[in-house]
């Protein structure tokens, strides 16, 4: 399944604050296409599924080994045994599934996920994703499943805050932190705008929707050139 | 030998276990986590050891406590640094423990692939990033695949839910993480339990890793009786 939007030209919502992280993990959830099989990576994006209405009919893919996963568990019904990828304990739903990791990333990188959730360091215009490590000398690198997760779901949506503390893009003409994939991101979701990028295309991204901000602002901000 | 040995206590399930072995540690976070046989393999004393697993150890027990003990030279495993791995960044810190950090789908494909028999596979995972660095690429019609190679354990150490006398596993829920494929990939695939029964109470629909993958079992239920009478016997 992918993610059809008709062409259009971007909604700009000027007259309202830039989207706060509640906000823009409810705009994901909306964008979710209904009937998905879905994954969710650590932090932000696991705060995606509070806002999934059983409409969507969204099935949850945590790579340690589990389909069908509901909410945080709570009280009595925390299990040693069942955990989502950030070792939070979860609960099952009717029809959940488990297995092992073998077959967990088989998932993946066999395209049978419609969609992930991960959030960024760096995004390039041409979908390239940075998120696994900084690049600083005295990190210790921690990569998880991240780079199978960046190349295996047919659509990746990045859950990231546009600009740095210091005001820079980090949707940018070029990742300059270490990389975890290649062309593989298609929506980037920002406080300030969702973008969604053809990996295949001439490298523009589109500007398919702004919060807080006109796309001609937004253009002056940033590094890439955006349609 | 070739049928699973049932053993009653800790020791006797990691007998054996040479100094500079390759290890297979099953679990993700605690859930899996054999931590009955990593107990016994520090007591055991085997040393120099290279540890395959998911994480680098939490907190201060299990493969930390491994750690800490000094017992090991290598860490390979996807995501060593957690808020409680400080054994590990400690370790590493120092120099005292060296890491190879793969991806985690890779991880399990590896082991997967050594019990598998596999020479080795291309994989798209990673492609382009600096965990390829240096390996073997190839184009097939028209992605890219880097070559990875199998991970092959002297040792499995994994954590099972239910066993048989025959050796036959089940797991429970996300705790079955990397045992099923730990379990075909080592010499040696010893299996923690929380209790064993007899042959044929195990629906053969339902074996998730079948017998012949597994040399030894131990009965945790059996070793918390032991350790009770020997509490009472001092």
């Amino acid at each position: 399944m992918t993610v059809h939007v008709p062409s259009r030209s971007a909604v700009e919502h000027v007259d309202r604050d830039p989207l706060d992280r509640r906000e823009l993990a409810a705009i994901i959830a909306r964008d979710i296409p209904r009937g998905s099989y879905v994954n969710l990576g650590i932090g932000q994006p696991t705060t995606v599924a509070e806002y999934l209405t059983p409409e969507a009919d969204v099935v949850l893919h945590t790579e340690n080994g589990m389909l069908g996963m509901g909410g945080e568990a709570v009280g009595e019904a925390i299990d040693a045994d069942l955990m989502n990828a950030g070792k939070i304990p979860v609960t099952e739903t009717p029809g959940a599934s488990y297995f092992h990791h073998a077959d967990s990333f088989a998932m993946m990188r066999g395209g049978h996920l419609d969609v992930c959730v991960l959030g960024a360091f760096q995004v390039s215009e041409r979908g390239d994703l940075a998120n696994w490590h900084t690049g600083a000398p005295d990190a210790i690198p921690a990569v998880g499943g991240a780079m199978d997760l960046a190349i295996g779901a047919k659509d990746v949506f990045v859950m990231m805050n546009l600009f740095t503390k210091d005001g820079t893009a980090k949707l940018v003409p070029q990742c300059t932190y270490p990389l975890t994939g290649l062309r593989c991101v298609s929506r980037v979701y920002t406080d300030h705008a969702i973008f969604e990028i053809d990996s295949s295309g001439d490298g523009r991204v589109r500007v398919l929707e702004t919060f807080g901000i006109a796309v001609r602002e937004l253009a002056e901000r940033m590094a890439i050139k955006l349609r | 030998m070739s049928r699973t040995a049932i053993c009653h206590t800790a020791r006797e399930a990691v007998a054996g276990i040479a100094d500079r072995a390759t290890i297979l540690v099953g679990g993700f976070g605690m859930a899996g986590m054999p931590t009955t046989l990593i107990d016994a393999l520090i007591e055991q004393g085997a040393t120099d050891l290279t540890i395959v697993s998911n994480n680098a150890g939490n907190g201060d027990t299990g493969l930390a406590a491994l750690l800490a003990a000094g017992r090991v030279t290598k860490v390979i495993c996807s995501f060593p640094r957690q808020s409680d791995s400080y054994v590990f960044d400690g370790l590493y810190r120092s120099g005292q423990v060296q890491l190879e950090v793969v991806p985690q789908g890779n991880l399990a494909e590896r082991i997967r692939a050594a019990g598998a028999g596999i020479g080795a596979f291309f994989c798209p995972t990673g492609v382009g990033t600096p965990l390829a660095e240096g390996k073997e690429t190839r184009t097939i019609d028209g992605r890219d695949y880097v070559l990875e190679y199998p991970i092959r354990g002297d040792v499995a150490l994994i954590g099972a839910h239910i066993g048989d006398r025959a050796g036959n596993l089940l797991y429970r829920k996300t705790a079955r993480n990397f045992g099923p494929v730990m379990a075909t990939a080592a010499t040696l695939t010893v299996a923690e339990v929380s209790r064993v029964v007899e042959v044929g109470a195990i629906d053969p629909e339902t074996v998730v890793t079948p017998g012949i993958f597994v040399d030894r079992i131990l009965d945790l239920s059996a070793v918390s009786n032991d350790q009770h009478t020997s509490q009472v016997a001092s």
